[in-house]
């Protein structure tokens, strides 16, 4: 195949090339990224792990069979916290290494591509993350919150959007230093403290055998506000990491 | 270039932190419940929002930074927020040692602001690992600005929420600064502006230092380039004596386009 | 008709010069060879072109777009071939190529067709940390030209690669492909026989440079001493 347009049809607009729509360059970040998950199974395995060890660790180091109420709360979020972590650090790991992010920056795309996929690959982590170590923590702990499932689920959901956003910043920040696998936790942890908080007293009320309460709207709206904003700090700021 | 003013700033600042002290201890009150202890007050609220300020100020001068690509934006940046954690570090001891007077403890989970400092703290004590975990220099400046924008709006944020958070065992009598009578506004108002001239001040005897030393850097490398460019013309890669006149030209002016 | 005019370019990297009062012109269709030593600043021309890194100083334009303030309208019109391969060791070479086809907007029938004429086809389906450095080589060049770009980058392509792959390639990333190319190499006598025009540096500046025919050999081997 012959080397296409002359110069003299070469395009001159003022519009951009972006020939490739947003959400199809999400689409195909996104699937390379879980097929990679797949194969290597470097992150998602790990972190459920994590979780699972902490749980039982938790039970030698506090010398409980169960517990409810804040005293759950404070172990469920602190090892769902940690383990996020985990995933946090191995988040651009495979691209800074070897599928090299040149290749994505000389495509057709819109940078803020690359963040929302990142975004989302560690949401699904986070979900499955999720799915393996809160029916762990029932069952570990004897926690009860049966009853009160919904209203968890919906403190989860706006915790791990916080955690993805905040996370796959702090991830494309410490990828490129020396001492990433330090530094990754060193400054996620800090920035996440908004969404302990929020998600610990949001949660706290459900994790109780009688009369479990509901999440206080304040809570809820507090992550919420956390996730906005830094959603949108994120998408002004992200594209500044990529470049060169 | 940094360099004018400072004198007259300093003068400022000296002038000011005598008057502030003066003040404190000679002009207000004793307060009621907390004695002498209290003055304390005139220390740690300032050192709280002079630091608070920097760290705000950081991020804005990164925005800066990031839009218009000049290196001494990064700098500023770099300054302001270094001083501020060092503010934070005092605002912390200075709020422990209260604490400790006050209540017996040297930490209360209590007082919100203080709190809010702590995790403020622990953020930005991670900016100088970030910036000099990073090799290339131009990735620094921009990691860095790109941190200190994040962190930046993570203040405000994290004060809602450990205010949210906190249960109040006591009166919030550390952090009000509303309904002060007039010689505890009067003093508190000095104090707050000696500290800021104080922070002023030092931000730029660094800024000052820095870019003295940079300049330096600059002018010996302009002239060890210049030599090396003299002795690189000598040892031109052309090895016959006899190549095209056209061509020696361009080795020697450092090449026209073709 | 320029492909590539560059004016009196500079970057600098904290107070080192990466590369000093760089000036080139390329007109379409023709091939430019960068020789140098390591360290010269080869890739780092070689990425400015790409538009992954910023100017510091002078001017440069790609395909008659500015830089770096039209490098958006550049994108997916220049292929490079770095020192990585850029290819994730866990997918396979189908996959990698998937991947950037849909970042591209190029269809699977382009994807078949290069791994066909690369000998790839039977090997496709397999992860590439199984593939040998040729033919690690090979996907990587797939992936360069996968998109029919207008210009190449290309640092070092034939590294790698015996005699029979140096066939399957040239018609694609070679002299008989007939695209604008910049090759950056280590061999001057292969450099020269494909290339229009030369350019040879040292320590981040010209040292020699002109049309291929009126630079010798010699010229570019003392570049190395």
């Amino acid at each position: 195949m012959s080397a296409p347009a002359t110069a003299a049809t070469l395009p001159a607009t003022e519009e951009a090339v972006t020939v490739v729509p947003l959400r199809r360059a999400v689409g195909a970040l996104l699937r390379k990224d879980l097929l990679v998950e797949l194969r290597t199974l470097e992150s998602v395995p790990g972190m459920s792990l994590f979780a699972l060890s902490t749980f039982v660790v938790f039970h030698f180091a506090l010398n409980r069979n169960s517990v409810e109420g804040d005293l759950a709360t404070g172990v469920l979020w602190v090892t769902l916290l940690f383990a996020a972590l985990l995933g946090v650090n191995r988040l651009f790991v495979a691209d800074a290494e070897e599928g090299g992010v040149d290749g994505f920056l000389l495509a057709p795309v819109d940078r803020t591509a690359m963040l929302l996929a990142k975004e989302l690959t560690l949401l699904c982590y986070l979900v499955v993350l999720e799915l393996v170590a809160v029916p762990a923590f029932a069952l570990l702990l004897s926690v009860p919150f049966a009853h009160a499932l919904p209203d968890l689920l919906l403190v989860l959901l706006l915790a791990d959007l916080g955690v993805a956003v905040v996370g796959t910043l702090v991830a494309a920040l410490a990828v490129q230093t020396r001492a990433r696998d330090l530094l990754g936790p060193l400054l996620g942890l800090p920035l996440l403290v908004p969404i302990v908080i929020g998600a610990a007293r949001a949660s706290s009320p459900l994790l109780v055998a009688s009369h479990a309460g509901t999440p206080a709207a304040r809570w809820l709206a507090m992550l919420a506000l956390y996730d906005l904003i830094f959603g949108l700090i994120a998408y002004a700021v992200f594209d500044f990491l990529l470049e060169d | 270039m940094y360099g004018k003013g400072l004198r007259s700033l300093s003068i400022a600042t000296v002038v000011a932190v005598v008057a502030a002290f003066t003040l404190v201890f000679f002009y207000a009150p004793l307060e009621a419940e907390q004695g002498f202890l209290q003055k304390i007050f005139y220390v740690h609220v300032p050192l709280a929002i002079i630091a608070l300020c920097g760290f705000v100020l950081g991020g804005l001068f990164a925005i800066a930074h990031l839009r218009t690509r000049d290196q001494r934006w990064d700098l500023r940046s770099y300054v302001v927020i270094h001083m501020s954690l060092i503010f934070a570090l005092a605002t912390l001891i200075t709020g422990s040692i209260w604490a400790k007077g006050s209540w017996g403890h040297w930490w209360v989970w209590s007082e919100p602001t203080l709190v809010s400092f702590l995790i403020v703290f622990l953020l930005y004590a991670t900016y100088q690992p970030l910036r000099f975990s990073i090799e290339d220099p131009e990735r620094q400046a921009r990691y860095a600005s790109v941190f200190a924008i994040t962190a930046g709006a993570f203040v405000p944020m994290n004060f809602i929420a450990v205010r949210l958070a906190s249960q109040y065992l006591h009166p919030r009598v550390l952090g009000s600064t509303s309904n002060l009578p007039g010689p505890m506004a009067l003093t508190f108002l000095v104090s707050l502006v000696a500290m800021a001239l104080l922070f002023a001040t030092l931000c730029k005897y660094e800024l000052t230092a820095k870019s003295t030393r940079f300049k330096l850097r600059a002018l010996r490398r302009r002239l060890a380039g210049e030599q090396a460019q003299r002795g690189a013309r000598r040892r031109s890669a052309v090895p016959e004596p006899h190549s095209s006149p056209a061509l020696s030209a361009r080795v020697a002016g450092g090449g026209a386009s073709t | 008709m320029a492909a590539v005019e560059v004016e009196g370019l500079a970057r600098h990297y904290g107070e080192r010069e990466a590369l000093a009062d760089v000036s080139l012109s390329l007109r379409r269709g023709q091939t430019l060879a960068v020789l140098g030593p390591n360290g010269a600043g080869k890739t780092t021309l070689l990425r400015i072109l790409a538009s992954l890194l910023r100017p510091h100083g002078g001017r440069v334009s790609v395909l008659e777009r500015r830089l770096p303030e039209e490098s958006w309208q550049l994108r997916g019109q220049v292929g490079l071939l770095a020192h990585e391969p850029m290819l994730y060791r866990s997918l396979s070479a189908q996959e990698n190529l998937r991947f950037h086809a849909r970042l591209h907007a190029v269809g699977q029938e382009r994807i078949t067709w290069l791994l066909e004429r690369l000998s790839l086809s039977e090997r496709a389906g397999e992860p590439v940390r199984s593939f040998s450095r040729g033919m690690v080589q090979r996907v990587a060049i797939a992936r360069t030209v996968l998109h029919e770009p207008e210009l190449l980058l290309l640092d070092e392509p034939y590294a790698n690669l015996d005699p029979a792959a140096l066939e399957l390639v040239g018609p694609l990333i070679g002299a008989e492909s007939r695209r604008t190319r910049v090759l950056c190499s280590h061999d001057p006598i292969g450099a020269l026989r494909e290339a229009d025009v030369v350019l040879g540096l040292r320590e981040g500046r010209v040292a020699v440079q002109g049309p291929a025919h009126e630079i010798s050999v010699e010229q570019l081997e003392a570049l190395y001493r």
